[in-house]
């Protein structure tokens, strides 16, 4: 039996979003919406998180910060996507310093559409991941760490980042 | 030879069931606070799900050493939990405790992390804090005894509470620090806080997290076995009066844990030092003019 599906602790960054997304995680936190029922924690330290939200389209400043955090976090780890920004820069996918979305800093697994998204869609995608970081643990527990972390390899550092790759 | 052999069954049992309570009372405690801020909560297994769960991680140990120390964190409180419940030396119980969480603070030194770093001073202070405290728990019941002796305390010819109303009182004040409870959580808090990430335990994940979440059970059950020892005498019926004693203070820890923000680490030495004196000290002096 796997517990992992029963305890998933989330950590969350905004990665330059217009903090409508943002607002919407914390609401999850909220009485009305209370995902501790699920078990679900907001941790804020990479180092017991599982699920990563990320919010925003990540700029050129902000790519080393979201690409550490991520690498900080152990195994299994599932990055979610939230709002449309998050997907493709949405609004700000024109800006010159956008690099247009989180899966050109990081892999991800879950994209959570809306703009803001919901917090009933943030919980979904959360309950999505769930699937992938169950498929992640199977792995990690079959000894296949080597795979794993092929799947969970970062893309290279987009163009837009000023920093050098052994600073990211 | 036949309380020989009932002490030690008594620490077997703290050994095997402690954190089974512990980790009951530790959801119960998750469920009490959701419903204060009128929230579900989690199921009341949670705690055991996180802890499974935490086993399940992958190992990531920034240095070698934090595993020895937090192991040794978890080994000394089991150690002095043990003596609490063979009834051994009530001395004993508060130096071995003392010693545990001085594990506990070098395993958070042992890495470079500022936020560890901060962690672990604070811990310095809350263990400065409520150790006078402590100490003072030990000697009040010697006082009133005249032994260090748990068994004998606990046969007494009446509650330690009627001798000791004042020293109760500074316990209960400085249970709040032990169970990382609100206004006194500095160190590491049960609440995902985010201005010092998690503090002590920030740079452990993992295992590691799992050993320190087991030692924070065990340590909780025994905390309250410290609760109970005011309430118990020869009499059968008061063992009840000593659960019942234990469950208040908890509820009662939660209740303040929920109506209260943190405090700055110097309100919390003073305070606790001031309550110490008042409240431990001057009942201590009552005490041995009595005597
Ligand atoms: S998706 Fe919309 S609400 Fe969310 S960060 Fe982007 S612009 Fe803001």
């Amino acid at each position: 039996m796997s517990f992992m599906k029963k305890s998933p602790w989330v950590i969350h960054y905004d990665g330059s979003s217009c903090n409508g997304c943002d607002i919407e995680v914390l609401a999850c936190l909220t009485p009305l919406y209370d995902i501790e029922r699920f078990g679900i924690v907001n941790t804020g330290n990479p180092k017991h998180a599982d699920i990563f939200l990320v919010t925003g389209a990540v700029n050129a400043q902000n790519v080393p910060v979201v690409r550490q955090i991520y690498s900080q976090m152990p195994e299994p780890k599932v990055v979610v996507a939230v709002g449309a920004c998050a997907a493709s820069g949405g609004v700000f996918h024109d800006c010159y310093n956008i690099i247009g979305g989180v899966d050109k800093a990081i892999p991800v697994d879950v994209y959570v559409p809306g703009c803001a998204a919901r917090p009933q869609a943030i919980i979904d995608g959360v309950v999505q991941g769930l699937a992938v970081l169950e498929a992640k643990r199977k792995l990690l527990a079959e000894g296949k760490l080597e795979e794993l972390e092929q799947k969970d390899q970062l893309p290279p550092l987009p163009p837009q980042t000023h920093v050098k790759e052994d600073q990211a | 030879m036949s309380e020989l052999m009932n002490n030690l069954l008594f620490g077997i049992a703290y050994l095997i069931l402690a954190p089974v309570v512990g980790g009951l009372l530790a959801g119960c405690d998750r469920i009490i606070t959701a419903r204060m801020q009128r929230r579900v909560g989690p199921p009341l297994l949670q705690p055991f799900y996180d802890v499974l769960k935490l086993t399940e991680k992958q190992e990531i140990a920034v240095n070698l050493i934090q595993d020895f120390y937090v192991g040794g964190f978890l080994l000394f409180v089991m150690i002095s939990g043990i003596f609490f419940f063979t009834r051994g030396d009530i001395l004993l119980v508060v130096f071995t405790l003392t010693l545990a969480s001085v594990c506990l603070i070098v395993a958070a030194y042992s890495s470079n992390s500022p936020y560890s770093q901060i962690g672990a001073e604070r811990e310095l202070i809350q263990t400065m804090s409520y150790e006078p405290m402590l100490l003072m728990v030990a000697i009040g019941f010697y006082l009133a005894t005249g032994t260090f002796s748990l068994s004998e305390i606990m046969h007494g010819h009446a509650a330690g509470i009627i001798f000791l109303p004042g020293v109760f009182l500074g316990l209960v004040y400085i249970l709040g620090i032990k169970f990382r409870k609100s206004p006194f959580d500095l160190a590491m808090s049960h609440h995902a806080h985010q201005e010092l990430i998690k503090g002590t335990v920030t740079e452990f994940s993992g295992k590691t997290l799992a050993m320190v979440e087991v030692a924070h059970w065990y340590e909780n059950i025994f905390l309250l076995g410290f609760v109970y020892l005011f309430f118990v005498w020869s009499a059968g019926w008061s063992i009840l009066l000593g659960l019942l004693a234990c469950a208040v203070v908890f509820f009662f820890e939660i209740l303040v844990d929920n109506c209260c923000s943190r405090i700055k680490w110097q309100a919390l030495l003073k305070s606790t030092w001031l309550v110490s004196l008042v409240a431990g000290f001057i009942n201590l002096l009552i005490l041995m003019y009595m005597r």
